[in-house]
Parts: structure tokens; C-alpha cells; sequence
């Protein structure tokens, strides 16, 4: 019995040993919860490149910020801000399509973030912190921190979920419903830009967007109902949290990184299972008649 | 339980007098940012009527509708519908978008996209209770989308997710109808079910305005408007749809 069970030490005794890591997983689990309520609209809507685009814009705010001894999320929501303002503004001003602007955008801020990290001393420091996170360094105020941002992000999905359901169908649904698209649309791109100054501390602005995306897709693909694929996702991005930990401990790689590969390696896995399942689905299509009353 | 505050006169009792029509529009042009598509259109349509807007992609009729919808706005004349601003009553007007078949891994079932039509009424918080859920289930019913109602969109053939769409706007229970093609990519039997719905809905005092491209659904049309970026022809089906009128809406003469 008991070594049968110490067969599987190696799978929660690094979490009761070091206090660190400890903090790691709770942190990390917060993080897969605020990505999966705040991804399954991303991707419903199909926003996942301005999910892209936030995530990079708010690296020069987070540089300058750093620079000038501020803290961090003070210079990421600044930098959240002038991304969404710019995104909206270059969409609307310019005869670009969307894609185009704020690939340039994105581009343009994190070569403006490089650029102001690489006048700190500590730059390679700097920019991996930034880029990465510091999963493995996460205290009791970036827990609660994290709580306070899961509390918001939850609050605008409860507030929200109709006029975002119908605009992830279609924004005139939405319009002709009674729902400002203009305002919701912001309110999404708020919670968007939330979670991930919210969570970049952790898991880092360029891993941040792995959490958003791909437990949310897992999730689409598995489920028939947006608040089980809501569960879904913060079930694998927990999973991907866990076992992207074990991963960095056992094999001392960086923690942020394992997590979210973790989170897409499952994602590509349970496309690939689900494959025969779609094909059926669309295979029967043709011969189902349709009836009417 | 459900048919209780059915019959949609009941719910503006006073200002819908018999002779105030539904939509007026006079002068009006239409079109997206300043580039008008097509212009002064001028048309009245009363309870009960049914509009039909024909014309080939780009000839405005979409864009006819949209401003119907309050989804772009009027550029030049008057809209009026049920005596507002288009767009301003979420709840009594319904609209149907034109919907490309969607292969999109969006996980919905065909009901929760019917019962999508309460949110006009039920707004952000109010939750759905047993009259939004059968006004939901009849709906279904009436379009046949009930035989396939666990099934998630992706799923579905273009013709059930046109009468899962078809659906929504009937559970939404609005006293006018903007129809977007709503016939598109179905088998006749499914044509039928949506001209007898359009029947029923009449019958209760609905006002329905459709776009299309097919003259079949012109026929029981109490006004029909030919478009090709500018009014072709408005009036009766048998006198809009002349041989000349629609040669000149289309191009050439649509085979009967």
C-alpha cells in the first residue's frame, strides 16, 4: 500500500515540499481560470489576434514602467489602453483590413518595448521577465492580486454573456436585440486586456495568450454548450497548470513555458482524437432528410 | 399559456391605429458610410402586409433592410417603423441577418440559438421562465428545427441552421419581420415552411419585410419592390413584376 503510493510521490510531493511551488500551481490555476472565462469569448468571437495584439501592446508600458521604478501593471494597463485605442482607431481611420493593422501594431510595440528595455542595464533580465513571467517567484500579494482580477473578469462575463453569445453569432443580432455592439465590444476587449495585465506577471505577456486560446479552442471542440466549454476550459487549463509545474520540476525547465505548452499540445491531442467524431458529423449530413410540419 | 399576450395588438393598445403604417419611408436613401446605394425610395407598408425586396447581390435590397433594422443609418430623407427611429424597439421589431452556412466550431445546440430570440426581452439579468422556454419549444415547432434541437450548429446542414435562424426570430414575437433571405439554401419543403410561417404571422397583424432573389417568393406579396441601385418598380406582384421590369432588374427574364 504505501509504496504503491510512493510509486506516485513524484506527482504531488514537489507541490508539499517547496513552498514555491506551491504558490506556483495556486497562481498558475488562478491564471487557467481567468484565461478560460475570459478565452471562451475570445474565441467564440474570434478575436484570438487582438487577444495577440494586447498581449504584446502592453510590453512597452511594463518596460517604461520598469524603467521609471513603477509598477509593472501600471505601465501594462497603460500600455492595454493605447493598444485598444490604436486597434480601434486604425480599423476605423484607415483603409486597412483589420488583420493587417494590428499585426503592425503589435509588431511596432514590442520592437518599441525592446527597444526601451535595452537601455536598462538588466535587459535580458528585463525582457524574459516580461516575455515569460516569474512563476516560480509568486507571493501572497500577487495571489490575492490575482483573485481581485478574477472577481472583475467574472463580473463583466456574468454582466455580459447575452450581448457577447449573440455577437460571437452575429453583431447585428446583437444590435437589433437591444445591445450596444460598440460598447460591449469595448467591454470585451476590456476583460481581454484585464486578464492579461492581470496575469502577465506570472505566466508572462507571450505565454499569457497560450492560456487564453487553447484551452478555450479544447473546450469548443468537446462541448455543445458555452458554459461547458467554459468548464472544459478551466478544467485543461488547471491540468495544463499541474502538469506543466511537474514537467519544469522533474525535468528543471522553465515553468510559464511548460504550462502552455502543455495547454497546447493537449489542445492539438484532443483535435487529432476528435477528428473521426467531426468527420462522421459531417459525413451523415447529406443523408439526414428534413421534415417539415 | 404561451398564446396569452400572443395577438400583438395588445401591446401598444392606442398608438397602432389601423391607418398608421408599420414602416413609412420617404425620400430615403440607403447605403453604407456616404456612398448611397440606392435612393429616394419612398413606400408604406401597414400591419399584416407583407413586402417582398428582389433584386441580384449589390443591388441594395440588404442595405434596405439593415436601415429598416436601425443597423445603418438613413442618409438622406425619413424612416420611420411603428412611428420611431429604426432600431429603437429592440422587442418589436425581429430581424433575420443573412447567414452563411456556418462550419465555425461555435458550441451551440440549435435551441440555445432559438432561445437567443428572448434576449430582447428578457435584457442582461431577467432569467427565462416557463412562457419564454414554450414560446422557445413552439417556435421550434414551427419551423421543424425541434427534430434536431440537441444538435450543435456546426452540425447542422445549411437548411436546418436556416430554420434554426428562422426559429429565433419567431420566438423574439415582434410585430414586424425583416426577413434576410430567409429562403436561401432551402429544399422546397423548407420553402413551404417558411411561406406558411410568413402566412401565420400575417394572420396575426405581423408586418414582414423579406429580401430576396426569388421571384417564387413574390407571389403572395401585398407590395413588391424590384431593386437594382435604384427602384426598378414598387407596387402589386402583378403589376411590379412585369417581363420589362424584371429583364431590367435581373438582366434577363427569370423562368416562371
Amino acid at each position: 500500500m504505501t509504496t504503491s503510493l510512493a510509486l506516485l510521490n513524484p506527482l504531488w510531493e514537489p507541490f508539499s515540499r517547496n513552498e514555491f511551488l506551491r504558490n506556483a500551481l495556486l497562481g498558475s490555476t488562478l491564471v487557467a481560470i481567468i484565461c478560460a472565462i475570459a478565452g471562451t469569448y475570445v474565441v467564440l468571437r474570434g478575436l484570438s489576434f487582438i487577444g495577440d495584439a494586447l498581449a504584446h501592446g502592453v510590453i512597452p508600458g511594463i518596460a517604461i514602467a520598469l524603467l521609471f521604478g513603477v509598477p509593472g501593471v501600471v505601465g501594462a494597463a497603460l500600455g492595454a489602453l493605447v493598444m485598444m485605442g490604436g486597434v480601434s482607431l486604425v480599423t476605423s481611420r484607415v483603409r486597412l483590413s483589420s488583420d493587417t493593422a494590428i499585426g503592425l501594431l503589435f509588431v511596432g510595440m514590442l520592437s518599441l518595448g525592446v527597444i526601451i528595455t535595452s537601455r536598462s542595464t538588466s535587459f535580458v533580465g528585463d525582457i524574459t521577465r516580461i516575455l515569460f513571467g516569474e512563476l516560480l517567484g509568486v507571493s501572497s500579494t500577487d495571489l490575492a492580486w490575482q483573485v481581485v482580477v478574477l472577481a472583475v473578469v467574472a463580473a463583466i462575463a456574468v454582466v455580459a454573456h447575452r450581448p457577447f453569445v449573440l455577437m460571437s453569432l452575429d453583431d447585428g443580432l446583437a444590435r437589433t436585440s437591444g445591445f450596444s455592439v460598440r460598447f460591449f465590444h469595448s467591454l470585451m476587449l476590456t476583460m481581454v486586456a484585464v486578464a492579461v495585465v492581470g496575469s502577465f506577471q506570472l505566466v508572462g505577456t507571450l505565454l499569457v495568450l497560450g492560456l487564453l486560446i487553447a484551452p478555450a479552442a479544447t473546450g469548443a471542440l468537446l462541448t455543445r454548450r458555452v458554459s461547458t466549454m467554459m468548464l472544459t476550459a478551466a478544467g485543461f487549463g488547471v491540468l495544463s497548470s499541474y502538469l506543466g509545474l511537474l514537467t519544469s520540476y522533474h525535468f528543471d525547465v522553465a515553468a510559464g513555458a511548460s504550462i502552455v505548452f502543455t495547454s497546447v499540445y493537449l489542445f492539438v491531442l484532443v483535435a487529432i482524437l476528435t477528428i473521426p467524431r467531426r468527420l462522421r458529423g459531417h459525413r451523415e449530413l447529406p443523408h439526414q432528410h428534413e421534415h417539415t410540419h | 399559456m404561451v398564446i396569452e399576450n400572443y395577438p400583438i395588438s395588445t401591446s401598444t393598445p392606442t398608438d397602432m391605429s389601423p391607418s398608421a403604417p408599420t414602416i413609412s419611408a420617404t425620400h430615403l436613401d440607403v447605403g453604407h458610410g456616404v456612398h448611397s446605394v440606392v435612393r429616394d425610395i419612398s413606400l408604406q407598408v401597414h400591419a399584416g402586409e407583407l413586402v417582398v425586396l428582389i433584386g441580384t447581390n449589390g443591388s441594395g435590397k440588404s442595405t434596405l433592410l439593415k436601415t429598416m433594422a436601425g443597423m445603418l443609418p438613413p442618409l438622406h430623407g425619413d424612416i420611420a417603423v411603428l412611428e420611431r427611429r429604426p432600431g429603437s424597439a429592440p422587442r418589436r421589431v425581429a430581424y433575420l441577418p443573412q447567414h452563411p452556412v456556418s462550419s465555425h466550431t461555435l458550441p451551440l445546440r440549435a435551441r440555445d440559438i432559438v432561445a437567443m430570440g428572448r434576449y430582447a426581452h428578457l435584457g442582461l439579468f431577467r432569467r427565462a421562465t416557463g412562457t419564454d422556454r414554450s414560446i422557445v419549444r413552439e417556435a421550434m415547432q414551427r419551423t421543424g428545427a425541434v427534430e434536431f434541437e440537441n444538435q450543435p450548429l456546426r452540425e447542422l446542414s445549411g437548411g436546418q441552421q436556416q430554420r434554426t435562424h428562422l426559429a429565433q426570430v419567431l420566438a423574439r414575437q415582434a410585430e414586424v419581420l425583416l426577413l434576410d433571405e430567409p429562403t436561401a439554401g432551402l429544399d422546397l419543403s423548407g420553402k413551404r415552411a417558411v411561406a406558411d410561417v410568413i402566412a401565420s404571422e400575417r394572420a396575426r397583424g405581423v408586418t414582414v419585410v423579406l429580401a430576396t432573389h426569388d421571384l417564387h417568393d413574390a407571389e403572395s406579396a401585398t407590395a413588391v419592390m424590384l431593386l437594382a441601385q435604384r427602384v426598378v418598380a414598387y407596387g402589386p406582384p402583378a403589376q411590379a413584376l412585369s417581363d420589362a421590369n424584371v429583364r431590367e432588374c435581373f438582366g434577363f427574364t427569370q423562368p416562371h
